[in-house]
């Protein structure tokens, strides 16, 4: 008896949540949607979406590009000319769309995943290669192309984030900034330290979640009983779970949100609901932890063949263009292939470069003793 | 400058920061109208406004995470941690991100942040309140920290330290903050030079904050004795001034380590080893080593015996003279 009504009362607590709404295995009903599995363009009233067929083109480029940067990479790596990969694959869609969302002067803090936003940003793909070749621990200029440094331990780079946005604030400038993060950092107390100061000062900062269902082997079910981007409401600001799959309608939720941001509207949390369809790393071994079949379910929702499917069914692209792009895929692989291997290991005094601003005695002190103690082999007996 | 007590020297120099850099901003918990639980940040909002002597969450993690974020676009935050044991949630965004960014950015980026941090013990505050972590970020490369023992250092040392491209760490002796003292109109030292603040010739004590006082005192004890000890202040504590050191124990020929900390894998440990390795042939004794216990910061009706006092440095004293 007492057991029953506890059930109901639980019931009520949580209007409208259904029992199977589980951030974890189907995409629910409120998922944002512009372009089918199917490659059919279907509307939604709140993210409306007006697109020519160059920029539908050349989104297309972006995805087959950045995919085939991904896999040159992995395939380096299993060479022995990366120590590490982390792979984006399936993921290209939500980093493709939220990075043509940006504009030049918004700036994107990511993961160690997020080499689509970079190449939207402009990045040279080899810079991003550089630590996991291990010849440097990120090394390129974050201010070049306002993309910063990848970071590791994850969820920290929320709160440089947040910080940055309110000193856009402080700037009264026009500017709006990404926080990337995935899944499994929404348990960490950064992340929700930034959804905190993000809010309390309404800084312009969009926090884009890419759901990819797994945190190395453990499901978004070990972090979270509601659909993450409910979290929001209980920071006091809006949350959207969108298909992260669809590149059309990730370009579209976060253009709106960095917009929003950009006219004092503050944070937005973006859930793009996606599937990591590699490994978590490539010395990860997914076999371990997850079903083949869950996996393939998700090759269905491919994010490129779903463009390449609308592009062949409205008519908006040739053959010719597909083999184009998939010429110019060819060369971007050779060129990172090369680059990689050409990449020169640092002068071992590289360890003491950059420690600090200014100098320190005990650094000068330690750099000049090995220095001397490697110059004491040249010439040697 | 007229008198000042240390509490009140901090706040001039941060109102000279706040005066002389737009891009200075002051970050922290109750720093605003409270004016900081010390005190030290009082007035700064009321005339500096709430943009830039800000009011934050109570999330350490979160201000000094934030902080890295506006150094990134173009500021120069001043974080206050309210109390030494509220520092570690933010441990990992200091030792982690913020004292490694300069460094994975190939010295692209640059990481002007001063955390001031109330530390050490003596004034009856009950548990996290009067810890002594300078080890911890002394450890770790990418910081810089330093520890005034006075007024005037606080003032001087905090206006070197806001003006560093590099992160420093700027550890506040709470047991000081209401000692006073005449500022002087120019720095004497640069932030990282160690004070010979008392000559002697049979012993040399090393210390910093809030032991520099007690030091002083064991000196003038002993000098009633007919000994004439040696006071040096360390002020930084990466980097150490070991130049400085290293002259006083050469003079001397023994040395003494004092700090509040515990003594095992403490500051004294590292200055012991590389001042027996810089004056191995002068050293008439061992370094000895006078500081806290491996054992939890103790409830305060036992930290008197907890923390070196004047016995306890004597006492040390007499055995390194005894060798």
């Amino acid at each position: 008896m007492t057991v029953k009504s506890t059930a109901r009362a639980r019931k009520k607590a949580a209007p409208g949540v259904p029992d199977n709404l589980h951030a974890g295995k189907d995409a629910p009903a409120e998922l944002i949607q512009l372009l089918t599995p199917e490659g059919e363009r279907v509307e939604n009233p709140d993210y409306p979406l007006v697109i020519e067929a160059d920029e539908l083109r050349s989104l297309y480029r972006d995805l087959v590009l950045v995919r085939r940067f991904d896999a040159e990479a992995t395939a380096l790596q299993r060479q022995g000319e990366l120590g590490l990969w982390a792979s984006l694959l399936g993921q290209e869609a939500a980093q493709v769309g939220s990075g043509r969302a940006m504009r030049e002067n918004d700036y994107a803090f990511p993961t160690y995943r997020e080499h689509g936003v970079a190449w939207c940003r402009g990045v040279d793909p080899l810079n991003l290669l550089g630590m996991f070749r291990g010849v440097n621990h990120g090394g390129w200029d974050p201010n070049e192309k306002n993309f910063h440094l990848y970071t590791i331990v994850i969820g920290s780079q929320t709160l440089h984030a947040t910080g940055y946005a309110m000193g856009i604030t402080k700037d009264s400038a026009e500017d709006a900034v990404i926080a990337y993060f995935g899944d499994g950092a929404s348990s960490q107390g950064d992340v929700n330290e930034a959804f905190t100061f993000a809010s309390v000062y309404n800084a312009p900062v969009v926090f884009f979640c890419q759901n990819n269902q797994w945190a190395i082997s453990e499901p978004t079910t070990n972090q979270t009983k509601i659909p993450l981007y409910r979290r929001a409401s209980g920071f006091g600001f809006p949350g959207v779970r969108v298909d992260g799959n669809d590149v059309l309608a990730c370009l579209a939720v976060t253009r709106w949100a960095l917009d929003r941001a950009r006219n004092g509207g503050g944070p937005v949390l973006i859930e793009a609901f996606t599937y990591r369809m590699g490994a978590h790393t490539t010395s990860d071994d997914p076999t371990r932890y997850r079903a083949a079949e869950e996996t393939e379910s998700w090759r269905a929702k491919d994010p490129i063949s779903r463009l390449k499917a609308h592009l062949e069914r409205e008519g908006l692209a040739d053959e010719d263009f597909f083999a184009a792009i998939d010429a110019e895929s060819e060369t971007l692989g050779l060129r990172v292939r090369e680059g990689v291997r050409s990449m020169p290991d640092p002068d071992p005094t590289l360890i003491f470069d950059h420690v600090y601003a200014e100098p320190h005695a005990l650094v000068t002190e330690e750099r000049a003793e090995y220095v001397a103690y490697a110059e004491s082999f040249e010439g040697g007996e | 400058m007229s008198k000042l007590t240390m509490s009140k020297a901090i706040n001039e120099g941060l109102r000279h920061c706040l005066e002389t850099d737009p891009k200075t901003l002051i970050m922290g918990e109750d720093v605003g109208k409270l004016g900081g639980v010390f005190r030290v940040t009082d007035g700064l909002q009321k005339d500096f406004g709430e943009d830039r002597v800000i009011d934050t969450p109570l999330a350490e993690s979160g201000i000094v995470g934030t902080a890295i974020g506006l150094a990134l676009r173009g500021y120069r935050p001043i974080v206050e941690i309210q109390f030494d044991g509220f520092v570690y949630p933010a441990f990992d965004q200091i030792v982690t991100q913020l004292a490694k960014m300069h460094a994975r950015a190939l010295g692209h980026v640059k990481m002007p942040i001063t955390i001031r941090i109330p530390y050490a013990g003596g004034i009856g505050a009950v548990e996290h309140h009067s810890e002594s972590h300078e080890a911890y970020f002394a450890h770790t490369a990418g910081l810089r920290v330093v520890t005034p023992s006075n007024p005037d250092d606080a003032y001087w040392m905090l206006r070197q330290s806001v003006e560093s491209d590099d992160p420093v760490i700027f550890l506040e002796p709470k047991a000081r903050y209401w000692d006073k003292a005449e500022i002087s109109a120019a720095p004497a030292l640069d932030l990282h030079t160690a004070k010979v603040v008392r000559s002697g010739t049979d012993l040399t004590l090393l210390a910093y904050g809030p032991m520099v006082k007690v030091c002083l005192e064991v000196a003038a004890a002993a000098e009633e004795d007919g000994r004439h000890l040696e006071v040096v202040d360390l002020r930084s504590l990466s980097p150490v001034d070991f130049d400085t050191l290293e002259a006083s124990v050469k003079r001397t020929g023994r040395a003494v380590v004092v700090h509040e900390a515990p003594v095992f894998m403490g500051m004294g440990a590292e200055l012991a080893a590389r001042l027996t390795e810089r004056c191995f042939y002068h050293l008439e004794a061992p370094v000895l080593r006078v500081g806290g216990y491996h054992a939890p910061y103790p409830p305060s009706r036992v930290e008197e015996q907890y923390l070196p006092d004047l016995d306890r440095v004597l006492d040390a004293v007499d055995r390194a003279l005894a060798y």
